[in-house]
């Protein structure tokens, strides 16, 4: 980790601030969210489950968390 | 066509062979209910009444996780998905774009190809855009999805739309929670006929006889969701539409006696007595 500074994300629609350095995994397990059971779409781009603990959120990113809800 | 005979050994030696089942993509399902999972009063009674209805697979929709609620709302959190075959839709998308990206992310969730296409033209009637939901289709069947696209009672969108690859065509009965049941069954008949790919009548079915009624179209089967979400028993409702998705189907399979605008005796008409 280079720096303990904040950044700024939109995740699900609302301004966050979230500490630098974090992975999506991390940013997972801190939001109490399985990633067995969500789809994280970051910047327009689906990424993969694998890719959870190796892609780290940067300032400015946009962050969608969605999964199945009930519907028709 | 003839009057059917009460002769049962005749009528199972002539009859139909059972019912082989509704081939979606990769999938043949002994069901011809789809259900959707949405609007039930509460998770228990939406799993109960899924349960009843038969259906092997059940609709899906993709939204964002709500992360300020400590009550777990995904619906995979009370419906075990080993069970049932998940069909995400794009409910809720007024462009091909926007239903191309929620059948990605719908694809990345449940780890299968099967997608419901739904490109929403009007807010008032939810009826299909049909040009976008082509547009999307095409995408979607590009990139190895097995889609099922819902559109209207229209024979020259539905043959489209099964040029442009879809496993299946999902006309609507009527408009999607109207519950006024089949409105074209004429149109519905013709889709039937001139396509090769199943068509599952999507949207409009309101109670039972609604289903029997559609299934004796011939069509290959029925997704239905407010019908069952908002009766007032769901789960009784989930079996009464159960059979009458099975007496449809049945009634179609036998052949229905002619109608005639006269009478014919069902008794002779030789022997009374003077």
């Amino acid at each position: 980790m280079t720096e303990t500074t904040a950044i700024r994300v939109t995740l699900n629609g609302s301004a966050r601030t979230l500490a630098a350095g974090d992975s999506v995994a991390g940013l997972l397990r801190e939001l109490k969210v399985h990633p067995g059971l969500v789809v994280v779409e970051r910047n327009g781009e689906i990424l993969r489950r694998e890719s959870y603990p190796d892609v780290r959120v940067e300032d400015g990113d946009t962050l969608e968390l969605v999964h199945f809800v009930g519907g028709g | 066509m003839q009057t059917a005979r009460s002769d049962p050994g005749v009528s199972a030696v002539r009859g139909p062979g059972p019912d082989r089942g509704l081939a979606i993509g990769p999938h043949v399902l002994g069901s011809r209910l789809i259900a959707g999972t949405g609007k039930y009063r509460d998770n228990a009674t939406m799993v109960e009444a899924i349960e009843a209805s038969g259906a092997e697979m059940v609709t899906v929709a993709v939204r964002r996780v709500d992360l300020d609620r400590s009550v777990e709302d995904g619906v995979l959190h009370h419906l075990d998905p080993t069970r049932y075959h998940l069909l995400p839709n794009t409910a809720g998308c007024y462009s091909a774009e926007d239903a191309v990206r929620y059948a990605r992310l719908g694809r990345a969730a449940g780890l299968s190809d099967l997608v419901k296409l739904e490109v929403i033209g009007d807010e008032r009637t939810l009826l299909p855009d049909v040009a976008a939901t082509l547009d999307a289709a095409r995408v979607l069947v590009s990139e190895g999805f097995h889609v099922l696209a819902y559109t209207n009672e229209d024979v020259v969108a539905a043959l489209r739309l099964e040029d442009a690859g879809c496993a299946a065509v999902m006309p609507l009965a009527s408009p999607i929670g109207s519950g006024l049941g089949l409105v074209n069954p004429y149109y519905i008949r013709e889709i039937k006929r001139r396509l090769s790919v199943p068509v599952i009548v999507d949207a409009g079915v309101g109670t039972a006889s609604d289903a029997c009624v559609t299934m004796e179209q011939g069509v290959d089967g029925v997704l239905m969701n407010t019908a069952l979400a908002e009766a007032r028993d769901p789960v009784r409702m989930a079996r009464a539409m159960r059979l009458a998705v099975e007496a449809g189907r049945e009634a179609w399979l036998a052949g229905r006696m002619p109608r005639r605008e006269w009478a014919v005796p069902s008794s002779p008409t030789e022997g009374m007595i003077d």
